[in-house]
């Protein structure tokens, strides 16, 4: 079984969903990214670790600040992976995602890119604009490397096409709760428990659910329905809040995944 | 031409299903969107090609170039520039005198029927040089259709005139400050934009790039350009020419000439800018110095570091600053039958003065480079030879640049 597996069997043996953090790596510097990661880390079950990119399209003004404070702090595709491995050393159970957009692996060459990030510990890759359709140019690579590849469905999928991602899915399906980038706000609740049970009956997969996931009420409404709740913005948020001041950035941090992880023991 | 033009609508060297077109094995194009535009893609996709069989959507739009847009716009023989460049006889295709004063306006009909068509209410669209803007703002009035134009604070400040019409046609500007705040960056905004309202509207690319059906569909609306002046060539100097050229943003001007010329035995170029030199690290030459890499929906040449992040461009005309390129171009390349070629800035700017001297006509800066690029081609061949010119816009929109920059220029010569 892969480690993502393992991840939500704990979960549901635990009765709860679980929790996916995501922070893009090496924002606002290399050194503070990695006491942050950790931090996120240690309340996670699932962490996404973002490669930064110059021209992130499908993300919000939230994410795409934090693509340009990682790279204006110099982080490379080398330093994406040993902030990873270094998370793995300290969390040998945590689910590992690598995410961000096609360029970053096309560049460095799928291979090469599935080599490296396997070697840091990660366990599956999200890459947001290659559709199922397009999965011909990694897909094989990613399966040899023992790699998952994380896809998914938003509300203008249709039938054909949830059925086509459940197909290329593994790992998990990351249903997208709004039209929208990441960081607006929340679609309508029971919309989207609707769509996520429409969704089990084409997968056995696990399902989360992010997207304009910000409050520990909202975390916990969609732990209701879903296999794991995804939390971007709201944590990267509280870099940019604290920048002068690390320290509280950490805490800052710490507090909001804490309340979030709460909201879903509950 | 006074009778109407007869235009093949047959859809030639299409790209596959997924929107691929392939070269020597390469694959270029595709559809490299996040899933919630995969859907609002292919009903796109499905509605053009319908459209596209459509008699009744095809007299709207012939009817519309001709009347409205004013097509087909002449092929002018530029007998004076011709004799001072001293080598072939240079022709222009006078898409400066499209409605609008860009070729931007073929599409953008195209592209706004095909919205009403659909019952989409709203158009919105990203913008360079401004002309797209002007050319989707244009179509929106004349639809009644809600417009928003996407641009990047810096191409608001170059090219203000056009900030300023798209204002009067009724369309909100939206300034766009990510990132080098440029057209890359109004794609990605428009994009974000799209992402979140594609119930209600529609997305008028301006150029044959993004994502499937973008590039092929950009592609046929422009495919007027070349199809008009083969056949007014042929008329007017008994011949087919023997290069044809055009400058390269994205591609549409380009594709729209060098289309419908593939097949025949000519020589076709694309002009890149090369902004301060080719040499430098500030230029837009995507063809000439990209790799391959994937941005705004599609796989081609990009402008990139070793590590995948897009670089900043640089070019005096605001159009022709993208790192990316459309992925038919880049195929055509890539099977050699293409050729690349580029203009600095400088050698634009010399180009637009020429062209305004001595045949009385003041090209798009854009327009410009494939000029300056024509007239160094058309030096070395002999009067029997032909050098087809896309003049695929007109320059009053960068008047203020030009005279930025040949005030600098003149100081540069003094000190
Ligand atoms: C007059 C003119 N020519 C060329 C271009 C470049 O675009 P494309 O490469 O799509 O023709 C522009 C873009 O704004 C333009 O305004």
């Amino acid at each position: 079984m892969s480690r993502l597996s393992d991840v939500f069997s704990r979960c549901k043996s635990a009765h709860r969903s679980a929790l996916v953090s995501y922070l893009t790596a090496g924002d606002p510097n290399i050194k503070t990214s990695e006491i942050l990661l950790n931090t996120l880390a240690a309340q996670s079950d699932i962490l996404e670790i973002g490669m930064p990119f110059s021209d992130p399209m499908a993300d919000g003004p939230v994410i795409q600040a934090a693509s340009e404070r990682a790279l204006a702090a110099g982080t490379h595709i080398q330093d994406v992976f040993r902030l990873t491995a270094q998370v793995r050393q300290q969390h040998p159970d945590l689910g590992i995602v690598l995410m961000g957009y096609a360029n970053i692996p096309f560049v460095l060459g799928f291979e090469n890119f599935a080599k490296q990030a396997v070697s840091a510990g990660a366990d599956a890759v999200l890459l947001v604009d290659i559709p199922p359709e397009e999965g011909h140019i990694c897909d094989a690579i990613f399966q040899q490397y023992g790699l998952d590849r994380i896809l998914l469905l938003s509300p203008t999928s249709t039938e054909e096409r949830i059925q086509l991602v459940c197909k290329h899915a593994s790992g998990f399906i990351y249903y997208v709760s709004l039209n929208g980038i990441t960081g607006a706000d929340m679609g309508d609740m029971a919309a989207i428990e609707q769509q996520v049970g429409h969704i089990r009956k084409h997968t056995t997969l696990p399902l989360c659910v992010g997207f304009g996931v910000k409050t520990a009420k909202q975390a916990q409404e969609v732990g209701n329905f879903a296999d794991g709740v995804v939390i971007g913005s709201h944590f990267v948020h509280t870099i940019p809040t604290h920048i002068a001041d690390l320290e509280t950035m950490n805490q800052a941090l710490k507090q909001a995944s804490l309340s979030i992880k709460e909201a879903l023991l509950a | 031409m006074s009778t109407d033009f007869t235009y093949d609508l047959t859809i030639h060297h299409a790209p596959d299903e997924g929107g691929h077109f392939l070269a020597n094995g390469t694959l270029f194009g595709g559809c490299f969107a996040a899933e919630t535009l995969m859907q609002p893609l292919k009903e796109i996709e499905t509605a053009f090609f319908e459209a596209w069989a459509d008699d009744e959507f095809q007299a709207e739009r012939l009817s519309l170039l001709k009347h409205y847009a004013g097509r087909a716009t002449p092929l002018y023989h530029a007998q004076r520039l011709s004799k001072e460049v001293g080598g072939a006889q240079i022709y222009l295709k006078r898409e400066d005198l499209n409605h609008t004063g860009a070729h931007k306006l073929n599409n953008t009909i195209g592209q706004a029927l095909l919205a009403r068509r659909m019952g989409k209410k709203k158009v919105i669209a990203e913008t360079g040089a401004g002309q797209h803007g002007v050319a989707t703002a244009t179509v929106a009035a004349l639809f009644d259709m809600q417009c928003d134009i996407y641009m990047g604070r810096e191409d608001m400040r170059r090219q203000a005139p056009n900030v300023f019409r798209m204002k009067l046609l009724g369309a909100n500007v939206i300034p766009v400050d990510s990132g080098t705040a440029t057209l890359k960056d109004a794609v990605n905004e428009a994009l974000r934009v799209w992402v979140a309202n594609c119930e209600d509207t529609f997305y008028i690319f301006g150029t044959a790039a993004g994502p499937h059906p973008f590039p092929i569909m950009v592609r046929q609306f422009h495919t007027v350009i070349g199809q008009e002046a083969r056949a007014q060539c042929l008329e007017q100097a008994g011949k087919l020419p023997d290069v044809a050229v055009a400058c390269v943003g994205g591609g549409s001007n380009a594709i729209g000439l060098l289309h419908p010329l593939r097949d025949d035995d000519i020589r076709l170029v694309a002009v890149e800018a090369a902004g301060y030199g080719l040499e430098t690290k500030e230029h837009a030459a995507a063809l000439c110095k990209g790799k391959a890499g994937i941005i705004h929906g599609s796989l081609s040449y990009l402008l990139e570091n070793d590590e995948g992040q897009v670089q900043p461009t640089h070019s005096i005309s605001a159009g022709l600053d993208y790192p990316g390129v459309g992925p038919e171009l880049a195929a055509m390349m890539e099977s050699g039958r293409l050729e690349v070629d580029s203009a600095t800035d400088d050698e634009a700017l010399a180009a637009f003065q020429t062209l305004t001297k001595i045949e009385g006509i003041i090209p798009a800066l854009e327009s410009s480079h494939a000029i300056a690029a024509g007239m160094r081609i058309a030096a070395g061949m002999k009067p029997e030879h032909i050098v087809l010119i896309n003049l695929s816009g007109r320059g009053d929109k960068d008047l203020g640049t030009v005279m930025d920059k040949l005030a600098v220029n003149a100081e540069g010569e003094a000190a």
